[in-house]
């Protein structure tokens, strides 16, 4: 039997050492005593002294290897106060000498053990963060110092100054427990033995600001104490402030919710007829410009799809453009951007418009339907095609920018597109090559969608179709030019 | 009327904070205060520094500026028309408060809610200001959520999206038409547009990938957004509360939507039932909420089955599902997909996570489940093991009786 006898309750690296050299020589877990303590040794069968075991001649120590995840582990678990902590990290050790995937073999029993113990330590860890309460006692060189008494469930201060320090770093702090003090003054962390209760100081004028925050969040109509309980049990309530209200506060709670319930209805207050001035109905706008359009468009209700959209996507360009560019309908990125042709396909369409050797800025660029009409998938939102009574009704806004913009030539692109300039199905094969002359004389150029061009799959085919696309654009292009000319 | 004490005005204005559910501190970016030598760090995850007898967790500071309100949305305990008693902090006032508590370890941060004064913009300028004057003038590195207000200029938002940690805007109410009813100065075409803004601040920041390695553009909201709904308060069906859900995460990148059950409140418009919250129904809400993000659930499926468009009150959704799929069930723990483990009824994520860990060791036994999961009861007639088969039990027409909850004879008295 070995008996090994470590520093410190917490003394991790001592186990470590301990550890690493019986595993690399071969003794198994039953074989060994451990005890946190120097005063550990009163087990009556351990061998008097465990002087260091010579390594048996002719067999080098086995180098003892573990994942990165066991030490974090170990250096966790090391604080728990379990006696058994010691000889079940050596256990697990063991069994990861033999098999590597123990750690996350959720049927070995040491990883079990050692996991639970280690989510102890963790819970303990967070609470700890959570219900430590500081007192201000007074300043010192200009910087404020505050003090804790707090009593944690295993021996973790050492886990948890790090994080104080981390958040409390311009203020001087100490924390009292039973086992450990931790204190931070600005430039250094330092660790004392343990403490009392009576060396805290009583008050703090604050904490009855916190009480009545504390009772004032409080929702008596939702009362729910067990869910209170399993995370804020009654055992660290002797250093919460607020707890003392607890009691009081849900023996109140029925009368209170029954009180609101049955409270009578009372006038409005004398207030509410000087705000109704406030919020006088908008006068409907009359549209006599672009901008009315689209100030009017922005609230527009005419058919469902505006319910879940974010906004109306508007024309964008020149109000006298000579090129109007009609497309279908906003997509994601263009929902959000407030803007007609920024995703995907937008950024296509300003690819080929630069090949086409068409200035966008000069052009005035729009959709047949101007809210996004979709379809959620998880985190996505699906492009759904509008129908076309939809299509139809939002020709109301396609008119009007017609009317108004008065281009000399415009580029349809996709079918949407057409039944928005024609206000009936038309096929978009029928037209596509032909220059078609609208009945105010505009000429009307049909080319395909540029999200048409995203969604074939063979590339081959997908390079012709660009071309052809773009061969539209500049066919568009030259008109204007040759017209200008 | 002589100005109240700091102490009667806090308990006034965390009294008008109290109906916003949220209180979550994770998720930020990490942050202390080793570089800066001031006050404050968030490390990833949150911490709930107390919990109030509602069962509720106390992690921030949630508070209202002021509940002064010029709207009159029926059921808000600030509405204009409500008699309540009215207070307002300064913006040194919650400043001092936040870093007061702060210090004393007893909260994560600030939650600052405000109704609205004056106008959207102003009430949105003071309440930057105080996020403003905590991270600048304090070096404060606790986390900051504000309640900001969708008809503010986008400006203002984008300036609080630079100190805030999280914000969130409320939708209030699932169905544009109840928002009409019951809140007659909001719309929902402006409170999507302005999520739509705070997606697209945190969009237009993430850093290229190709430019990694440049000077990074400034944080946006490492938190996120986030949105509340109230449950109860109208005659919106959970069907109608879970298609708008869907519809805001996949529009707007929530982070969460938080259900809040309609809560009786002081001096309570005449126009809304005087009802207990409806608790159980507001936490099925999140359990089918959990489904559509964590479970590759879609809100259809989730409602195929339930022809009012309600949840089933007495049965979690997955399992009310999954009683009525019963032809995708037993399903091999020791075979199926991760897509088909998470769908048996529970198991949760990190079961599922357990279960595909240990089968690659062994083959599992019913009693290496037991292990795993919290509790065979519910799992057990919906899976297959090495040495378990529910047989006949998947077509019992009584298979439901065994998980709703059993009735309560009734005593003499």
């Amino acid at each position: 039997m070995h008996q090994i006898s470590l520093s410190s309750e917490t003394d991790f690296e001592g186990w470590r050492d301990a550890a690493r050299r019986l595993a690399g020589q071969g003794v198994p877990p039953s074989d060994i005593h451990w005890s946190g303590s120097a005063a550990g040794g009163d087990d009556l069968f351990a061998a008097a002294s465990a002087p260091e075991p010579a390594t048996p001649s002719g067999s080098a120590p086995r180098e003892v290897k573990v994942p990165k995840a066991f030490i974090d582990m170990a250096k966790r678990v090391i604080c728990h106060r379990d006696p058994a902590r010691f000889a079940w990290l050596y256990q697990l050790l063991w069994d990861l000498q033999r098999n590597c995937a123990a750690l996350t073999d959720p049927l070995n029993d040491a990883a079990r053990w050692v996991k639970a113990a280690d989510k102890q330590i963790r819970r303990d860890v967070h609470k700890m963060h959570a219900f430590v309460r500081f007192r201000k006692v007074g300043e010192r060189e200009g910087r404020e110092v505050f003090m804790s008494w707090f009593e944690p469930d295993n021996r973790i201060v050492g886990l948890t100054a790090p994080f104080f320090m981390r958040r409390f770093t311009g203020m001087d702090w100490t924390i009292l427990t039973p086992d450990a003090c931790a204190s931070w003054d600005g430039k250094k962390l330092t660790f004392a033995a343990g403490a009392d209760r009576s060396q805290m100081p009583a008050e703090d004028a604050i904490e009855d600001q916190w009480r009545t925050y504390y009772a004032s969040i409080f929702n008596p109509a939702r009362l729910k104490v067990d869910a209170m309980l399993s995370e804020m049990p009654a055992k660290y309530w002797k250093n919460l402030p607020e707890a003392e209200l607890i009691p009081d506060l849900i023996r109140k709670s029925s009368q209170r919710t029954g009180a609101l319930l049955s409270a009578p209805s009372t006038d409005a207050n004398i207030r509410t007829s000087r705000m109704s001035n406030f919020f006088a109905e908008e006068e409907a706008i009359e549209i006599n410009s672009l901008d009315d359009a689209r100030r009017a468009a922005s609230k527009c209700d005419r058919c469902p799809i505006h319910e879940c959209a974010s906004q109306t996507i508007f024309g964008e360009g020149p109000p006298d453009a000579r090129l109007m560019i009609i497309g279908e309908q906003p997509g994601d990125q263009e929902d959000i951007a407030g803007k007609p042709f920024v995703g995907p396909a937008g950024q296509l369409f300003d690819k080929a418009m630069t090949e086409a050797n068409v200035e966008r800025r000069k052009a005035y660029v729009t959709n047949a339907v101007k809210h996004f009409k979709f379809a959620p998938r998880g985190k996505r939102r699906m492009h759904q095609k509008p129908n076309a009574g939809e299509i139809d009704t939002c020709r109301f806004w396609l008119d009007l920018e017609r009317k108004f913009v008065a281009p000399d030539i415009i580029v349809t692109m996709g079918a949407t597109a057409l039944r928005g300039v024609f206000g009936k199905a038309v096929a978009l094969k029928d037209m596509r090559g032909a220059l078609t002359q609208l009945d105010n004389g505009t000429r009307l150029i049909a080319t395909i969608h540029p999200s048409y061009l995203l969604r074939l799959p063979d590339r081959q085919r997908a390079a012709e179709e660009y071309d052809r696309f773009v061969d539209d654009l500049a066919r568009a292009r030259s008109l204007l030019w040759s017209d200008a000319a | 009327m002589g100005k109240r004490t700091l102490i009667d005005r806090l308990a006034i204005l965390a009294d008008a904070a109290k109906y916003d559910a949220s209180c979550a501190s994770s998720g930020s970016a990490k942050r202390n205060s080793l570089s800066t030598n001031g006050i404050g760090s968030t490390e990833g995850m949150g911490i709930c520094h107390a919990y109030a007898p509602d069962g509720r967790c106390i992690s921030l500071l949630k508070i209202l500026m002021t509940n002064f309100c010029i709207y009159d949305c029926k059921y808000c305990i600030n509405r204009v028309s409500s008699n309540v008693e009215r207070a307002r902090f300064s913006v040194d006032e919650i400043v001092k408060l936040t870093l007061d508590f702060y210090k004393r370890n007893y909260i994560e941060g600030l939650f600052l809610s405000s109704g609205i004064i004056r106008s959207s913009n102003y009430t949105m300028e003071q309440m930057v200001e105080v996020a403003r004057k905590l991270r600048v003038e304090h070096n404060f590195g606790g986390y900051i959520h504000l309640k900001s207000i969708p008809e503010a200029d986008p400006a203002l938002i984008e300036q609080a999206g630079l100190h805030a940690d999280r914000l969130s805007i409320n939708i209030e109410l699932p169905r544009e038409a109840s928002l009409k009813s019951y809140a007659p100065e909001k719309s929902g075409a402006v409170i999507r547009s302005a999520m739509a803004n705070v997606r697209h601040g945190i969009e237009s920041r993430q850093p290229d990938r190709k430019e990694r390695g440049k000077a990074r553009p400034p944080r946006f909201i490492p938190g996120g957004q986030s949105t509340q709904m109230i449950v109860g308060a109208d005659q919106s069906s959970d069907k109608d509360i879970m298609t708008t859900s869907a519809s805001l995460y996949s529009g707007y990148k929530l982070r969460r939507v938080y259900y809040s059950a309609f809560s009786p409140i002081q001096d309570s418009s005449g126009d809304l039932p005087l009802i207990k919250p409806p608790l159980m129904r507001e936490h099925r809400l999140y359990q089918a909420d959990w489904l559509m993000r964590f479970y590759g659930f879609e809100k259809d499926e989730i409602f195929e089955a339930r022809g009012d468009g309600m949840l089933d009150l007495d049965l979690d959704p997955k399992l009310a599902w999954a009683l009525e799929r019963r032809e995708r069930f037993p399903v091999n723990v020791n075979r199926a997909s991760r897509e088909e483990l998470l769908r048996v009824p529970g198991f949760g994520t990190k079961s599922v996570n357990r279960i595909l860990a240990a089968r690659r060791h062994t083959n599992l036994r019913l009693d290496h489940i037991a292990r795993i999961v919290r509790s065979l009861k519910i799992c057990r007639d919906f899976i297959e093991t090495v040495d378990w088969h529910p047989s006949r039990a998947l077509d019992l027409v009584t298979l439901r009786d065994r998980f709703v909850p059993q009735p309560q004879q009734l005593q003499l008295l």
